[in-house]
């Protein structure tokens, strides 16, 4: 029976990992419902924004307190993972503490003493950031779409760091070896005198308890990642990467609507024409987007990525002039009809069963879309490069394409535009009159 | 004011340095039509040999394409290049960063590959080649605040090439809070400038104005014909036309160097 722990922790940790596996599965799938783009080319450049952007956290800094506190977050997020590894091969093989013995009393000690330090950090960062989500009353975490789930997410995950943290350091100050070794307990040899008086086994049970829970923990926060805005410490490196590279003012020309363009102005061209070999198009394609597989797969991937910040809502002049448009909710809500996509596809076997609903008018109205600027400003904001805007544009194009739905003055300036060559009822024969006024 | 067009041009047997891409607003709107004419005027200081399309220009689509209406961009598009190509035209200037960004960027996978540049890059340019000087004198000590147009600053990263022109009429240049990639939109972009805005508290405009007023300006400086509609109008809601002027980078320089 002297294996035990070691095979109890081999199933936690198989089950933690398999159960988190299986979700990734389902959301790759999910995002591979989006249509395709290709985003890997000039990879030199794709890298250097992952490093940057992601890796370097440097569009999190542009805002100083948030950003110190982050990234102080964000770091020790990085570095505790040596010390689960540590844990790991610990309950697998039963030892104790195995890196003390090779890495020596001296690296070791610093490390964890490294890892102390910045527990205690994160420990108060994350109070920092509790009160300014419950307390502070800051803009950003008061609209709307930040009711219910998403407040409380966000809660959550600064609750589990705490204990998360706070088991770390009882896990040290209750381990009377390594106490008394005196390397690396910068932080937990302020704890270990409450644990004065206690009797040698009584420690052990709260070391090994604070151990496990430690580590369960750990599992069980893996796996609350994917229900979570928290999937962005995974997601905002992939998403760093296929972020658009070209000019921000640059929307894509749809590729279909050329062809037809091209057609149409072609005098030669016959539209009767039956089409070459290869070319038969079963269903004509659909211009623009009022669903989630209508959209590009990093469309979808930014939705998944998207942590609910609201960088990009604060800066939107849209939102800041109290209209309804919120580009967090944009993504929200895609990411929210995704998971609903998803969810329909494996009740259903595998295939999508039409539930009457869409991402547009059930999720994302007409209202927010009209009120755009395309001004970039989500774009800019945004500290993993989400692009809020190409799917606001999408949707309107399903509007003005497929549904003629553009408001009635936006019609009259598009019939302007047909007839007149400008946004203006003027004659075209009248657009050189300027030059001659003066 | 002797403005020649590409046909002009081309029965002369003669190819312009540059051709001018004026925008519907330049060509019509009579705030805009002003900056046309001061752009004109410096080109003609600076004996640019120029050249505008005149009745052959239509509009690029921008506005179009932004409302959502991919088809009739691309009609457009596929329209003026087919112009553009049959004059052969290389290099394009405009005063309009809607023209300057759709040009730009979204022409050449049509078929349509230009040098563009925006007025205030072309000036710059003039100058670095000495064919240009600012008068520091006439407007010396003017309180400029200037506002960025989204299209030139964020969706093109153009942010230098306004103020360093700014800073050479030797006026004072404060920086909205707001300003470069952070600036707040005038509120006419992605085709609102056709539009009635969604019910809201407040006009994009002019919550702009109020930036911009915070800077206690006496000029504030523009490089778009529409930013300059949304700001005007916001001076006027404000009811400050008394106190402060909205005018055009190429406006500024024309009357530093007294061409208006
Ligand atoms: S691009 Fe549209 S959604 Fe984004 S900040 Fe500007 S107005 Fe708001
Ligand atoms: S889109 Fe970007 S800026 Fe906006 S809430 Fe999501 S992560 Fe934050």
């Amino acid at each position: 029976m002297q294996y035990l722990p070691n095979i109890i922790f081999a199933i936690a940790l198989i089950a933690g990992i398999g159960f988190f596996v299986i979700n990734i599965r389902k959301l790759t799938r999910n995002i591979k419902l989006g249509k395709n783009i290709n985003r890997t080319d000039n990879k030199p450049e794709r890298w250097k924004n992952m490093i940057k952007i992601a890796l370097g956290q440097s569009k999190m800094v542009r805002r100083p307190f948030s950003g110190l506190l982050h990234l102080i977050v964000y770091v020790g997020f990085i570095i505790i993972n040596i010390e689960v590894l540590e844990i790991i091969v610990d309950g697998l093989l039963g030892t104790h503490r195995i890196f003390q013995g090779f890495l020596g009393d001296a690296f070791y000690g610093f490390l964890i003493g490294t890892f102390e330090i910045l527990a205690a950090l994160v420990f108060i960062a994350v109070i920092l950031f509790w009160t300014r989500r419950n307390v502070a009353n800051i803009k950003r975490f008061l609209s709307r779409e930040m009711k219910g789930w998403p407040k409380n997410d966000g809660n959550f995950i600064l609750y589990f760091e705490m204990v998360l943290m706070t088991l770390f350091l009882i896990m040290n100050a209750s381990d009377t070896a390594f106490q008394q070794a005196g390397i690396g307990n910068p932080i937990s040899q302020f704890i270990a005198p409450l644990f004065d008086g206690f009797s040698p086994e009584t420690l052990h049970i709260i070391e090994r308890t604070a151990w496990w829970i430690h580590i369960l923990g750990i599992l069980v926060f893996l796996n609350y990642l994917y229900y979570s805005k928290h999937l962005h410490i995974l997601l905002a490196f992939p998403n760093t990467f296929f972020a658009n590279l070209n000019p921000k003012g640059q929307f894509n020309n749809l590729a279909s609507v050329t062809k037809e363009v091209k057609l149409m102005m072609d005098p030669d061209a016959d539209p009767y024409a039956t089409p070459a070999e290869g070319e038969e198009e079963a269903v004509p394609e659909k211009f623009g987007a009022s669903e989630v597989t209508d959209l590009n797969w990093v469309q979808l991937l930014n939705a998944y990525t998207c942590t609910e910040c609201g960088r990009c809502t604060s800066a939107c002049p849209a939102n800041l002039t109290g209209k309804k448009l919120s580009p967090r909710k944009i993504m929200m809500d895609t990411r929210d009809r995704l998971e609903e996509v998803g969810r329909n596809i494996d009740a259903n076997g595998g295939t999508f069963k039409d539930d009457g609903k869409q991402l547009l008018n059930d999720y994302i109205q007409p209202e927010e879309l009209w009120a755009c600027t395309s001004c970039n400003a989500c774009v800019e904001e945004c500290p993993v490069n989400i692009d809020p805007l190409s799917i606001i544009m999408d949707m309107r194009r399903y509007l003005v394409m497929e549904k003629s739905a553009a408001p009635q003055e936006l019609n009259a300036m598009m019939t302007n535009i047909e007839n007149n060559g400008a946004p203006w009822q003027y004659n075209q024969q009248d657009r050189l009159n300027w030059a001659k006024e003066d | 004011m002797n403005v020649p067009t590409m046909a002009e041009m081309m029965a002369q047997g003669k190819q312009p340095e540059v051709l001018f891409w004026v925008g519907a607003a330049g060509s019509y709107d009579d705030r805009a039509k002003k900056i046309s004419r001061a752009f004109v005027k410096i080109l003609h200081a600076a004996n640019v040999n120029f050249a505008v399309l005149g009745t052959e220009e239509s509009s690029t689509g921008d506005a179009a394409k932004r409302a959502g209406n991919e088809f009739l961009f691309q009609m457009q598009a596929i329209m003026n290049i087919e112009v553009l190509n049959g004059y052969e035209i290389k290099k394009i200037v405009t005063c309009d960063p809607h023209s300057f960004n759709t040009l730009k960027n979204e022409y050449p996978e049509l078929g349509g590959k230009y040098e563009v540049y925006h007025h205030t890059q072309f000036i710059q340019n003039l100058i670095a080649e000495g064919r240009l000087k600012i008068d520091k004198n006439t407007l010396q000590g003017k309180r400029v605040t200037f506002h960025d147009p989204c299209y030139l600053g964020r969706a093109n990263e153009v942010y230098e090439s306004p103020r360093d022109l700014i800073r050479r009429l030797g006026v004072n240049l404060t920086e909205m809070k707001r300003n470069k990639r952070t600036a707040l939109c005038c509120g006419a972009g992605g085709a609102q400038m056709f539009k009635d805005a969604e019910p809201g508290d407040k006009e994009v405009n002019v919550l702009r104005t109020e930036d911009a007023l915070e800077t206690q300006p006496e000029i504030i400086a523009t490089g778009c014909p529409y930013c300059n509609t949304m700001m005007t109008d916001g001076i006027k809601f404000k009811e400050k036309e008394a106190e402060v002027k909205v005018q055009d980078i190429a406006e500024l320089i024309a009357k530093a160097n007294n061409l208006l």
